[in-house]
């Protein structure tokens, strides 16, 4: 059969002879992965609880440098790390479990620019309008919203 | 002239027609589309969960105190460890799929069969898993109290474990004090014959006022998140005071209109997306059954090629990426 697999994973720093020696390797590595997720959610260690840098206080600079820097201005350590390992994984399951590495690049990428760009406007979208519902909501001098009783 | 066009000077050119520029089958690429917007789907609802969450951000329930029972360790709080048990389970399941993948691509029947079958049982496992959890989820665990302006008062008294000055949680089953003389529940039978009457809480307000009267280590916490990211615990006289003054409804497990964890909207995200998850779950693990006897009676053999476990199989692993993520923003975050 001519079915190719490309055999290399981490940028071809662990090689595998076969293409189920490689489905186990990729098992291995994505149970190591859930397993830190697990420990850090059950400890939450106490470095990663609070946000590293506080947002930028001023102009029109500031605003840019914080919608630059979001993820560390306003998201704790954990949660990034989270996410992030998040997306590791669903790489590891698109590119070697439905076999997204071996197909085409146009292929490849028809799938996942697509996804990426809507999904990535879509959170975007409904995060920040989350967030200003919470500012009328619920801060300032008059919220809109009395739930005190 | 035509009136329409017949050529376009690029026959022969990647895509001037009649050859696969993506190397892959219409099946294979049909299944991708379909991937693709139901990826969409589902991370339209895991936004809209974002949102309310960020809507409600001072007061969002903390997944590590609602989700802590494991089966057959009845009274543990274990957090993570079994929604961590099927993730692990979905990732299995995953593997002999891709299995079952490669042992098509060799043509090797008897394997296909094997690892076809560990994947139905591993999907079951998972369903299986997610229906406890429902189960446990919307039974309940510490009863809440719910007030006029919807907040939800919590339970519990502080002890000293190992040195430290912790929080404990507890059920308002513990310290109600019963009352006689209370309403029961309207049923057709013995009142309006064209009314109904949903199950009356398990205690009335009052008798939970009563049982906190008589406890004094017994204090409220509210929902409201402090600085240190825990749930505010009120003094005694203010969770005295809450009660009487604010009380409205026991509440005890969750469903779509109220739930004793916090913020209403977040069971009814969790019955929403897990739900919706475990849907496709469910459907991957009919169209797996399917694909299983096809195997089995040598329809794939005759065919000369296993495509269709691949198809599928690709309709598995996007069903475990999405656990992935959903593990991630109801769990973990």
């Amino acid at each position: 059969m001519a079915h190719e697999h490309k055999l290399e994973i981490f940028r071809g720093l662990v090689k595998f002879k076969s293409n189920t020696s490689k489905i186990w390797g990729v098992l291995i590595f994505l149970t190591i992965v859930t397993a830190v997720e697990v420990v850090l959610g059950i400890y939450k260690p106490d470095m990663f609880m609070h946000t590293w840098m506080d947002p930028f206080e001023g102009g029109f600079l500031a605003t840019l440098g914080n919608i630059l820097f979001s993820p560390i201005v306003y998201m704790k350590p954990l949660n990034l790390i989270f996410i992030v390992l998040t997306i590791v994984k669903a790489y590891y399951i698109t590119w070697d479990f439905m076999h997204m590495r071996d197909e085409t690049g146009s292929m490849r990428k028809m799938v996942v620019w697509t996804g990426v760009f809507l999904i990535c406007y879509l959170i975007f979208i409904l995060l920040q309008e989350g967030g200003y519902v919470f500012d009328v909501y619920f801060t300032g001098e008059h919220p809109l919203i009395k739930r005190d009783f | 002239m035509d009136s329409t066009v017949e050529s376009t000077g690029t026959e022969g050119k990647t895509w001037g027609g009649g050859n696969k520029p993506l190397r892959a089958s219409y099946g294979k690429m049909m299944m991708w589309f379909f991937i693709v917007s139901d990826a969409l789907t589902f991370s339209g609802f895991l936004a809209a969960y974002g949102f309310s969450r960020f809507k409600f951000i001072k007061e969002w329930p903390i997944a590590d105190e609602v989700f802590t029972h494991v089966p057959f360790l009845h009274g543990q709080e274990l957090p993570m460890i079994y929604v961590a048990f099927m993730t692990f389970i979905l990732i299995m399941s995953s593997v002999t799929m891709v299995l079952a993948v490669d042992a098509g691509h060799h043509m090797n029947k008897a394997k296909v069969t094997l690892y076809m079958f560990l994947t139905i049982i591993g999907g079951a496992i998972f369903v299986g898993s997610q229906a406890w959890e429902w189960a446990t989820f919307i039974q309940g665990d510490y009863g809440a109290v719910q007030t006029k302006g919807g907040n939800i008062l919590q339970f519990g008294e502080y002890v000293t474990v190992d040195g430290e000055e912790k929080f404990k949680r507890i059920s308002i089953d513990d310290f109600a004090a019963v009352q006689a003389g209370d309403r029961v529940q309207h049923e057709r039978k013995n009142g309006l014959w064209f009314v109904t009457e949903e199950t009356l809480p398990p205690y009335s307000v009052n008798e939970i006022y009563t049982g906190l009267a008589a406890n004094d280590n017994i204090l409220v916490r509210t929902q409201e998140i402090n600085d240190e990211g825990h749930k505010t615990v009120l003094s005694r006289a203010e969770s005295l005071k809450q009660i009487k003054d604010n009380g409205k409804l026991v509440v005890k497990g969750a469903n779509l209109h109220v739930n004793e964890y916090g913020t209403t909207l977040f069971a009814d995200f969790f019955f929403f997306i897990t739900g919706f998850h475990g849907f496709h779950v469910f459907s991957g693990v009919v169209i797996n059954i399917i694909i299983f006897f096809n195997v089995i009676l040598g329809t794939y053999e005759r065919r000369g090629s296993y495509e269709m476990v691949e198809k599928v199989g690709l309709y598995w692993h996007f069903v475990d990426l999405v656990w992935v993520f959903v593990f991630t923003f109801f769990y973990l975050v």
